[in-house]
């Protein structure tokens, strides 16, 4: 499946890692609905350095939709909360 | 995948899928998402044109507060030369709170750096991504039939429709970190046009009170090889006051001094 960090690229991930992903993006949400900002940053952290440890770059050639779309790397907690509520992080 | 990622996704596709709903017709939705790819790439273009002039500005700034340390080092040295640590130390404290600004500025460079990096990356990749588009457009309009078209063309303008969407935030958010740091160089210039640091940092170019301070300095010891001067003129006739005339504040420089400057200021009273 295919992962876009946003503001920073897509990932081609296989499925045998989707269930980590599935839960390390579970732990960030938690973390975020419960207002803890430290534990959301570092399940982030670790989200998105899944990824890019464990993805393959899709080419500059290909133009596939992503499966999914992670918020941009340097995310604040504030934005995430957002992320839940009104406009997310591309109003319009 | 709920959650962060699926409440991405969801904007994401909301987005571009009004991008694309505009056009009814195939060869339509070709030209128009290649259209709107274009603009966001003249976009961006601008984008890092903004950056760029940014990044020189404080590049300015840096410059002038570099100078500025520079010559509160050499105020110091001149106050305490001439004995008075006071001032000296008036001097040296400026220097460091122009020190600690400079050093938050050249962290801000270092940002928009990283900024306009990112964003030449990103345009490149747009750029590729956009390249594609259109090669693969002649592709579709010249060998496939309306209904499969139909499909090609809605799979590859969401492909590029995505990179955009993702350009266009990655863009507004360096453009938004580097309006901040607009507003914080505008609002410290302001300070400093309005004479609010004068007293803190010296930050402006006119004379500040350690100027006028070391101006009196000077004068005073002019004044003072001045008269040493005209005593050892008057002096000539009376060679009994030779024994003072080394009693100025800076025996060393003074008699020197007095050579230099002494005519012009004898013309002009």
């Amino acid at each position: 499946m295919i992962v876009r960090i946003a503001t920073e690229g897509q990932y081609e991930l296989g499925d045998d890692d989707v269930p980590e992903l599935n839960q390390l993006d579970n732990a960030a949400v938690a973390a975020c609905e419960g207002g803890d900002e430290q534990h959301f940053q570092q399940s982030f952290d670790r989200l998105i350095a899944y990824v890019r440890d464990k993805g393959q770059p899709v080419g500059e050639d290909r133009l596939d939709a992503s499966d999914v779309i992670l918020p941009p790397p340097d995310v604040s907690f504030e934005e995430a909360k957002a992320e839940f509520s009104g406009e997310g992080l591309i109003p319009g | 995948m709920p959650g962060l990622s699926g409440r991405m996704s969801t904007v994401i596709k909301a987005k571009i899928s009004k991008l694309l709903d505009r056009a009814e017709d195939p060869a339509e939705t070709l030209e128009y998402s290649y259209q709107k790819q274009i603009e966001l790439l003249q976009n961006v273009k601008k984008g890092i044109a903004d950056v760029v002039t940014s990044k020189k500005r404080l590049q300015l700034q840096e410059q002038k507060l570099r100078d500025q340390v520079v010559k509160l080092d050499t105020q110091a040295r001149q106050a305490l030369a001439a004995g008075n640590e006071d001032l000296a130390r008036v001097a040296l404290e400026r220097k460091n709170v122009a020190q600690t600004e400079l050093q938050s500025l050249d962290s801000q460079i270092a940002q928009l750096e990283q900024q306009q990096q990112q964003m030449t990356e990103s345009e490149q990749k747009l750029r590729a991504k956009i390249e594609q588009f259109r090669s693969k457009k002649e592709v579709i309009k010249a060998q496939y039939s309306a209904a499969e078209a139909q499909v090609r063309i809605s799979e590859a303008a969401t492909g590029v429709g995505e990179e955009m969407a993702d350009v266009g935030l990655a863009m507004q958010r360096a453009l938004d970190k580097t309006e901040n740091m607009k507003a914080r160089a505008d609002a410290v210039q302001e300070l400093e046009a309005a004479g609010t640091f004068e007293d803190l940092t010296a930050l402006g170019s006119g004379d500040d009170d350690i100027d006028r301070q070391l101006k009196a300095l000077s004068s005073t010891s002019e004044v003072d090889s001045e008269l040493a001067k005209m005593k050892a003129e008057l002096g000539a006739g009376a060679p009994t006051s030779a024994g003072e005339l080394g009693a100025g504040n800076s025996p060393a420089a003074a008699p020197a001094e007095a050579e230099q400057a002494g005519p012009s200021q004898g013309q002009a009273p």
